[in-house]
């Protein structure tokens, strides 16, 4: 049979999520709700905006950039993407076929059941984003708990599957000293971590909470500076010294 | 005597034949290095530039530093000008004074007069008599032979951008031959080829190529004259690197004092150059810093070439803009890199003199080119916006390695080949015509001859393809033959002779028509044909709004059939175009451009069944409309590099605009990611990109506090230009393109 997904859009020209020239499937549908979300528009996976598309659809267009992501690859962003599991294997299975290499841009919000494994197996590179490494805050940002998101991250580790982390400093949230200790702390322990990547928290999405009719709660949070920003690299470069951050 | 200055040189044809490309081949070094090696400005550079800078500065505030108002401009109508010529390594101006405008009545009379007088200045009266009572013009002569549709059409503006009222440009002599054969040679081989026509029987062909070469024999005197002025006898060779330079400039220099072309270019040097520095470099006569002096300097003087235009014009082409392209790079027939440190030299200026529209430096990009080169280019690109790339891999197979570019994108051997320039047609406004049976849609007149309008209330595609083929046989035929009157006049009242005297005397011509329009077209047939566009006529039945019902797919995204359906329309005039007979023999091509002039065309063009609205721009060159191309960069350069080269070998403009966080996280990924998609698009054979790195904030100051942004050089559609010279409406229209970025 084959595997339909539930896709927000596609971007042919990314450039930050992951290296080199990315095309990269934005998936409909999101576990969790982030009071800081850019995409609120892919939360909901029913989205009647969102496109059906076959596996084989994705894999014959993207064979059509194979001149420009040739020493970049293909990036599976969201949304969530491990919402669809089977979907996201089929996916990789195809794309590693055909020499691409794969990354997954995850939240890391799952059970990690034997299709996720087999899913990981055949991804490159995860983009891990750790929206906050303490529960509460965790809590408060993605309307979630932690603990799912840690075991993934462990999980990884134990695999020594390449990982970048990915983690946007919001003040108020995230951009105090003991955060970043605790999250500085908790990546020192993962070893297949090889980046690091500090995302200033910024407004460019409010415009869709409105547009969506949701109630946005962070329109008066200041975009940090960049002396908040590099603070929060400073202690996490104090526990993870090799690390580029 | 020539034994000596070829001291050190590899012996071959080009000794005995005029054989520049030769020379080169045998001759260079190919350079597979970084930009480590490259030279500062040196504390007379600095000093120079300042002088030019402020210049400048004056000549922004009123338009015009200053004018000619007698004399017409030729070889020798100037005796020697400085900047400051204790300084200057390179000398030589276009007239008396640093940029001082001279003036062309060769071309047409009328465009000197109103440019004069709009900058408050009124010209002789007797050079006004004679060029109204005894010597014609080549806009008087083709006023002569327009007839009442070729008439209409230019007024309408469905053919635009006609270059019949001043020089038609984008013809490139090959400069380089002054600097190895020096004039005393190239005059004897002129000689030469006349003798070969003695024997000949007289006819328009023969008696035009032996006025042709008796004109360029004059005109290389003439040259050897002007640079005689300056105290250089460059009737020999050059004998070293500053001489080598020195002789090509003054070349150039003749060039530009008898032409006020719409393109003005330079074709190929810096290679050619390399062979000297590194010769005298070698020799331990030239170091690093006075080479890239030398180069600096060069390069100033061509940042001050200027040609009187009417504001109407600057209007047109938003701001002065001369063209003078410069190509680098490119790989050799036999496998070797054509990158020489020369080749870094020249983009290093964009360093040590800071960004600048001129000259049109032109990246030929190979995805064979030294990865350093590659490297240091995208570098200078994201820093400076001020190159542009077309593909080697493409051209190449079409115009071997020693090609140039005149203008924005036109291949041509250089030497032995010129092209006949004729704008373009506005096929956006074609389809409407298709639509209203010949009728323009904005002033009611009937432009082509009457055929049936279409009366639905829906557009029904087959229909208007149809209509659409028969509105593009017509307009072929007029743009070609309206081009074969152009050409006929200028040839003969405007001839460059000092140009083609740097040419073979046996030259492939090519009519070069354009076409303007073609997303908007694609856009519109794919909206009738996958939504429904409903027609909105005014009370004369005359078709001016269109309302689109529904989704379809736009050019931009990559789509197969709309792909598909863009390459149909640009073969199928093509194609049109070549039924009908050309001036000389000349081989029509086409190009894919519109410079910055989408914004006027838009202007002029009604409603689209797109849903564009009247006045709205066009698209630059190429590209998407706007707004359309929804799946990203990649997806939209896609789009273009499908078109055809086959059929539009006289280029495809492409302007690609991205914001620095969208190509990249740190410094190095975005010159890795930027020459990943150079490389994907020369691979997927796309043959032209401007490449512009900046971000609408960047643009919105600078449009606030222009003080600050001089020299705030942007990409647009085939060269560059200043962003504070651009009309405000430009300058919006830039903001306003798909300026491609991503959120974090």
């Amino acid at each position: 049979m084959e595997l339909i997904g539930r896709i927000h859009s596609i971007e042919t020209c990314g450039t930050v999520d992951g290296p080199g020239v990315r095309y990269i499937i934005f998936t409909q549908g999101c576990p969790l709700r982030c009071i800081y979300c850019h995409n609120v528009d892919t939360w909901n996976a029913g989205c009647d905006r969102a496109k059906n598309m076959s596996v084989n659809d994705i894999v014959n267009d993207i064979k059509r950039y194979k001149s420009y992501i040739a020493s970049g690859g293909i990036t599976l962003s969201g949304g969530e993407p491990l919402l669809q599991k089977d979907f996201a294997t089929e996916l990789f299975k195809a794309c590693r076929a055909q020499g691409f290499h794969t990354a997954l841009d995850t939240s890391g919000y799952c059970v990690i059941i034997d299709k996720v494994k087999e899913l990981l197996s055949l991804t490159n590179l995860v983009i891990l984003d750790i929206k906050s490494i303490v529960p509460a805050t965790f809590k408060k940002i993605t309307g979630k708990e932690i603990y799912p998101v840690i075991e993934f991250a462990q999980y990884l580790h134990k695999q020594n599957i390449p990982t970048w982390i990915r983690h946007v400093v919001v003040p108020g949230y995230t951009d105090n000293d003991n955060h970043a200790h605790e999250l500085g702390k908790f990546i020192a322990t993962l070893k297949n971590v090889n980046k690091i990547e500090i995302i200033p928290f910024h407004q460019l999405g409010a415009h869709k909470w409105v547009e969506m009719g949701l109630h946005y709660t962070l329109k008066d949070v200041k975009e940090p500076t960049m002396q908040q920003v590099e603070n929060v690299r400073q202690i996490l470069r104090q526990y993870n010294p090799t690390l580029e951050i | 005597m020539t034994k000596e200055v070829w001291e050190g040189f590899t012996q071959g044809n080009w000794q005995t034949e005029i054989d520049v490309a030769e020379f080169i081949k045998k001759n260079y070094t190919p350079y597979e290095g970084d930009g480590k090696f490259l030279a500062n400005a040196t504390d007379a550079t600095n000093i120079l530039w300042k002088k030019v800078s402020d210049l400048k500065k004056r000549e922004n505030k009123k338009g015009i530093l200053s004018a000619e108002t007698k004399k017409p401009s030729g070889i020798t109508s100037y005796g020697p000008g400085y900047v400051d010529a204790e300084l200057e390594k390179i000398v030589g101006l276009q007239t008396d004074k640093p940029l001082k405008r001279a003036i062309f009545p060769y071309g047409g009379l009328r465009v000197v007069q109103k440019a004069l007088e709009e900058y408050g200045y009124k010209l002789n009266p007797r050079t006004e008599e004679i060029f109204s009572n005894y010597r014609k013009t080549h806009n008087a002569g083709v006023f002569d032979v327009y007839t009442d549709e070729m008439l209409r059409a230019r007024k309408s503006g469905i053919i635009t951008g006609l270059p019949d009222a001043y020089g038609r440009g984008r013809i490139i002599g090959d400069y380089r031959r002054v600097a190895l054969y020096g004039t005393k040679k190239l005059i004897e081989q002129k000689m030469r080829e006349k003798k070969v026509e003695n024997c000949a029987f007289m006819f328009d062909h023969t008696i035009i190529t032996r006025e042709n070469i008796s004109e360029g024999i004059r005109a290389l005197q003439e040259l050897e004259q002007m640079a005689k002025s300056y105290g250089f006898d460059i009737s020999q060779p050059a004998t070293n690197a500053r001489e080598a330079i020195q002789w090509t400039y003054f070349a150039y220099l003749a060039a530009i004092k008898q032409q006020d072309g719409a393109a003005m270019s330079l074709g190929r040097v810096s290679t050619f150059l390399d062979i000297y520095i590194e010769r005298d470099i070698k020799n331990k006569t030239l170091t690093e810093v006075e080479a890239q002096e030398l180069i600096d300097h060069f390069i100033m003087k061509l940042r001050m070439v200027r040609f009187l235009r009417t504001q109407e014009y600057n209007k047109l082409f938003s701001g002065d803009p001369t063209w003078v392209t410069e190509c680098i790079g490119g790989m050799g027939e036999d496998g070797r890199t054509m990158v020489t440190k020369t080749s870094f030299r020249f983009l290093h200026t964009l360093y040590n003199l800071g960004p600048a529209p001129e000259p049109n430096l032109t990246v030929l990009w190979n995805t064979q080119l030294p990865e350093k080169f590659k490297n240091y280019c995208a570098q200078a690109s994201i820093d400076t916006n001020s190159i542009q790339y077309e593909s080697d891999d493409l051209m190449r197979n079409y115009w071997g390695d020693d090609y140039a570019i005149a203008c924005c994108v036109s291949a041509m051997r250089v030497g032995k080949q010129m092209q006949y320039f004729g704008a373009r047609a506005n096929l956006g406004k074609a389809l409407l015509y298709a639509i209203n049976g010949g009728r323009d849609e904005i002033s009611g007149e009937q432009i082509s001859p009457k055929f049936e309008p279409i009366t639905d209330e829906y557009l029904n595609f087959d229909e208007v393809m149809s209509k659409l083929d028969t509105t593009f046989e017509w307009l072929a035929c007029l743009y070609m033959s309206t081009l074969n009157v152009i050409h006929y006049m200028h040839d003969k009242y405007n001839f460059e002779s000092l140009q083609l005297a740097l040419h073979d005397s046996e030259i492939l011509r090519t009519q070069a028509t354009g076409i303007a329009g073609l997303s908007v077209v694609v856009d519109s047939l794919s909206a009738i044909k996958h939504a429904r566009v409903h027609v909105i006529r005014n009370e004369s039945g005359l078709a001016i709004d269109y309302v689109v019902e529904g989704d379809y797919p736009a050019f931009g995204n990559n789509d197969p059939e709309i792909n598909e359906l863009a390459s149909t329309i640009v073969q199928k005039f093509m194609t049109m175009l070549q039924k009908h007979h050309t001036y000389r023999g000349a081989t029509p091509t086409m190009s894919i451009l519109t410079i910055t002039s989408n914004v006027i065309y838009g202007e002029k063009t009604g409603a689209t069944p797109c849903g564009r609205k009247k006045g709205e721009p066009f698209a630059p060159g190429a590209n998407p409309i706007h707004g359309r191309d929804k799946k990203g960069a990649i997806a939209a350069m896609a789009s273009v590099s499908s078109l055809p080269y086959s059929h539009a070998k006289d280029g495809i403009s492409y302007t690609f605009s991205i914001t620095p966080e969208a190509l990249g996280k740190s410094k190095d990924s975005r010159v890795q990611n930027l020459v990943s998609m150079l490389d994907g698009y020369v691979r997927d054979k796309g043959h032209h990109i401007n490449v512009n790195v900046f971000d609408r904030e960047t643009l919105l100051d600078a449009m606030q506090k222009p003080e600050l942004y001089s020299q705030l050089t942007i990409r647009v559609s085939g060269y560059a230009v200043e962003f504070t010279k651009l009309s405000r409406q430009h300058q919006l229209e830039v903001i306003a393109r798909t300026i491609h970025c991503k959120m974090c």
